[in-house]
């Protein structure tokens, strides 16, 4: 029976089925018919400008190019008829007269798609005889370098940048033989997912600058592995040569990250031959550190946490883990710190208040699978810099916005969108629990379902924004409600999370959390909490939370893959606590100032690319991967020196061989836990009294984790922060600091000065000042500040 | 990025963009971006620099790059300085045939200068153009909005004469 929305052609003498309206080309890739191109990319749109795909199509006067050619029924189309070939030839023959031809010394030989083509459809031996032309190189960032010589005019990059970066800043400036691919004004290419330019080039034109010149292509060997530095769990090949990771490159997963990767996962792997890697064990006598042997540190390390923990047994014992770290060894970490008979246990390193953890769900995620996102009506984005904390999630929400649908951000400033917002209140940190309020009491009055008591303060009047959000998200037929970090920074974020459950439960929205990091929600179903065990059962009795367990000092802490300088919510009150305490063990890859100044033994474990390992992304997707390349020096596999401290104290289940036996430990204990952001109690979060100037602590996007920090070319990029006060512009006035150029920073009884910028897209009442940055303030990341002349 | 610079159009540049918008939808403002350009150049003596294309960008909400791929996609459109007149010679197929080359070798003698260049004083540039559809009477010039066309060594002189 004839299908309607389908129509037959004939390709080469073959029957194939097409969408109606699909272009030819889409049609021949689907069923393996190779047609030679170089412009057409299934995730761009049509330009139909290299003219590579010229097939000849029966009834039609000339050649037609296959990725502009609708399919129509019937249409018999031969794509290597003399006529083809000859236009796929021709075409080819002019597109190599400017080329250099200078494959030997160029990063895309052995890669390359005009290569490989010209192999098929080049001539032998060239017949211009005339001057090539040659294009200065502009300098576009430094990720990637630029060769224009090479470029054939595809627009790949330029409609790339326009079409899913956001932004229009390639361009195709000059005309004809003076065409060149560009910036013109040659600032770096602002788009946290511009590496992608790189693999969409099919020349050499645009490569990879880190990587430049360091390997050939078939050299190296590829390794699958997981990107860990946001909740998307992106899929990456890592290729590698010897023992060294020499680049990254997406590995192609349509529910996840599609073909794309974000630069923060592209080149984080530099942080990983970073020069501080910590490459042997090392403990500390009399203030001065000693390398040791493995043995040596380990008896230590089971020393001093026994001697710390005395007679009180664990609860002396407190253990912090990133959560990028794997879920082996988070799961391990967690037998560990339970078998010693300690509870407090956490990975929620920036989380500003733990009041109704008890409301948190059992397995959080992001209320749907990553892909689903583009296809929501409508979004209330609330306290996230999205494009920067998430940057693929703000890809699929971009999509879904230039679909029609209507996201709105509640955010403590203005940042910049890369997609048109239906609504962006932008409120103080103080201010931010009332906006959210008068969104749910919009609802509230609209739905006719009661807030729980005490949720909405009284007199809460919902504007005319409130009450359009409110709308949008109830007529949606898939909205959502989204958490991002700056809500879990904020001091009352069990008010802002309880709010955002009323306000989804109310207008049948679905709530997500935007996991933080790779590993967010893996360490929530590995027991990395204080309150719940592997699989999400209620543990026995609470233990302290990561800001209790720092605020009450402990006498023995074990960190795991954490800075606490960078990576804590209130690093001042966290190097205060390692410092009193009698030993601090840390697991680290690298040696980070702040450990060497408050860690007692230092145990060198692997990177990610080193280890074997799996992590559990914001959609609860669990992901595996084997170690791409050994751990440098003596560091070895988090997992295997959990495993050995779990011997050397001689606890129960610590007798895995390979990691994934401690996968199918955990997988066994979630058996039954399926992804469901239900609350298990109904929430009763504090209220804390907030007034004033209030500290926003973004984390910036090449600050998120260790290895990131390290990624040098990501830092030499303009998303770089170097610690710095934003204040509204109403507030500087206010305190008389317009055209000061530096402030005292108080946050408690630190003070700083640092460089003052007024700025417009902060809000009264907020000051930016960035987290997770050397040199920036110490106290907690959203916090009361004041702000004074140097 | 570029701060808002629409205060380097003059009021009377503003007014004259605004009459072109005038011919287009209210969500199609980049279609008088051609037109935009040609007032932005005759207010600016003849060229233009990446701030005015800048402002042009900022007035029509255009990315800027988008203007540039304009600005130096056409011909008309001159990014550095130009003399007070500017003579564009066709030497394409049919005035390449028609005696163009004895055109441009004519006026370099007479200038002193060559196609892409301006004479010392400022007074007139000469620059090497594709074809403008006026082949019927090739060789052929084009002087500000004027073609002047059958050129002759005699009417290269006569034109000369007549400019400042």
């Amino acid at each position: 029976m004839a299908d309607d929305s389908k129509v037959t052609i004939q390709v080469d003498g073959q029957t194939v089925e097409a969408r109606k309206g699909a272009m030819l080309i889409e049609a021949t890739d689907a069923v393996g018919i190779d047609i030679p191109r170089f412009c057409y990319h299934k995730k761009l749109s049509v330009a139909a400008n290299c003219r590579m795909c010229l097939v000849e199509v029966e009834k039609a006067p000339k050649p037609l190019p296959a990725c502009a050619t609708p399919v129509t029924e019937g249409m018999v189309v031969h794509t290597a008829s003399p006529l083809a070939r000859g236009a796929q030839k021709g075409t080819m023959e002019f597109l190599l007269i400017n080329h250099p031809l200078d494959c030997p010394i160029c990063d895309q030989g052995g890669e390359c798609e005009l290569q490989d083509v010209a192999m098929g459809y080049g001539g032998d031996i060239s017949r211009y005889a005339e001057g090539k032309r040659v294009v200065p190189n502009p300098d576009i960032g430094p990720l990637i370098s630029t060769d224009l010589t090479r470029c054939i005019h595809c627009t790949r990059c330029v409609r790339f940048g326009e079409e899913i970066a956001g932004l229009r800043e390639l361009g195709a400036t000059g005309r004809g033989e003076h065409t060149t691919i560009g910036t013109y004004i040659k600032h770096a290419v602002a788009s946290e997912l511009s590496g992608n330019v790189i693999d969409l080039c099919p020349v050499g034109a645009l490569t990879s600058k880190p990587y430049r010149f360091t390997a050939r292509p078939w050299e190296l060997r590829q390794q699958a592995g997981v990107a860990m530095h946001d909740g998307v769990g992106s899929n990456f090949w890592l290729h590698t040569r010897g023992s060294r990771v020499l680049r990254a490159v997406p590995r192609d997963n349509e529910s996840i990250n599609e073909v794309w990767l974000a630069d923060r996962d592209r080149y984080s792997y530099l942080g990983l031959n970073a020069s501080d890697r910590l490459l042997t064990p090392q403990v500390k006598r009399d203030g001065a550190w000693h390398p040791c042997d493995w043995s040596e540190a380990l008896r230590v390390a089971a020393q001093g946490l026994r001697e710390a923990a005395g007679e009180e047994g664990g609860e002396q014992l407190g253990f912090l883990a990133a959560p990028n770290a794997t879920a082996e060894e988070l799961f391990l970490l967690q037998k560990l710190a339970r078998g010693l008979g300690s509870a407090h246990l956490d990975h929620r390193l920036r989380q500003g208040d733990f009041s109704a953890q008890a409301a948190e769900p059992r397995h959080p995620w992001l209320g749907m699978p990553v892909a689903d996102l583009e296809g929501v009506d409508a979004a209330l984005v609330i306290g996230s810099h999205l494009r920067k904390e998430q940057p693929l999630l703000n890809h699929r929400l971009r999509k879904a916005a230039l679909r029609g649908a209507q996201v709105a951000f509640l955010n403590p400033l203005e940042f910049d969108s890369n997609f048109p917002v239906a609504h962006s209140l932008v409120a103080s940190p103080v201010a931010l629990v009332t906006e959210l309020a008068a969104v749910a009491a919009a609802l509230a009055g609209a739905s006719g379902k009661a807030a729980p008591a005490g949720l909405i303060p009284e007199g809460t009047a919902p504007g005319e924004a409130h009450a359009a959000i409110a709308a949008h998200l109830s007529e949606g037929e898939r909205a959502t409600v989204l958490l991002g970090a700056l809500a879990v920074a904020h001091p009352a974020y069990g008010q802002l999370a309880a709010l955002a459950r009323f306000i989804a439960d109310a207008s049948g929205a679905c709530l997500g959390f935007l996991a933080p990091a790779g590993n967010s929600v893996g360490a929530a179903l590995a027991g990395v909490l204080p309150h719940r065990l592997p699989g999400g059962d209620d543990a026995a009795a609470s233990g302290l939370d990561a800001r209790a367990m720092l605020e009450q000092p402990r006498r023995g802490y074990l960190l795991l893959g954490v800075e606490p300088e960078l990576d804590c919510w209130d690093p001042a009150t966290a190097a205060s606590a390692l410092d009193q305490a009698a030993c601090v063990v840390a697991l680290s890859a690298f040696t980070s100032p702040d450990l060497l100044e408050l860690a007692d033994v230092l145990l060198p474990i692997a990177g990610y690319a080193e280890t074997s390992g799996t992590a559990v992304n914001a959609a609860g997707d669990w992901q595996s991967w084997n170690g791409a390349v050994p751990p440098p020096g003596e560091a070895r596999q988090g997992w295997k020196v959990l495993r050995v401290l779990g011997n050397e104290f001689g606890i129960e289940g610590f007798a895995q061989r390979d990691s994934r036996e401690v996968l199918e430990e955990l997988r066994a204990a979630c058996a039954d836990l399926a992804p469901d952001n239900a609350a298990p109690s109904a929430p009763t979060p504090t209220q804390p009294v907030l007034d004033g100037l209030v500290r926003v602590g973004e984390v910036p996007i090449y600050a998120c984790d260790a290895v990131v920090r390290r990624a040098a070319a990501l830092q030499a990029t303009d998303d770089h922060v170097e610690a710095c006060v934003h204040l509204a512009p109403a507030d500087a006035e206010q305190l008389g600091l317009n055209g000061v150029a530096q402030v005292s920073v108080t946050q408690g009884d630190l003070h700083l000065t640092l460089p003052l910028s007024v700025d417009a897209r902060v809000a009264p009442g907020s000051v930016w000042i960035p987290a997770g940055v050397p040199g920036s303030s110490r106290g907690p990341a959203c916090g009361p500040v004041t702000i004074d002349k140097a | 990025m570029a701060e808002n610079q629409t205060e380097l159009l003059s009021a009377a540049s503003c007014a004259a963009i605004d009459a072109e918008l005038a011919k287009y939808p209210d969500d199609q403002r980049q279609s008088a971006v051609m037109a935009a350009l040609t007032i932005t150049q005759d207010a600016n003596g003849g060229w233009l620099t990446r701030e005015l294309m800048d402002a042009v960008a900022d007035y029509l909400g255009m990315p800027a790059i988008a203007v540039y791929e304009v600005a130096t996609f056409y011909s008309m459109y001159e990014l550095k300085p130009v003399g007070r007149h500017k003579l564009c010679v066709c030497t394409n197929i049919s005035c390449l045939l028609r005696g163009s080359e004895e055109v441009v070798a004519h006026l370099s003698e007479r200038l002193g200068i060559g196609l892409g260049e301006t004479t010392p004083d400022g007074r007139i540039t000469l620059k090497e153009v594709e074809c403008l559809g006026a082949c019927a009477n090739a060789p052929m010039l084009q002087y500000g909005d004027r073609y002047v066309e059958d050129l002759t060594p005699e009417k290269l002189d006569q034109l000369l004469e007549g400019l400042e």
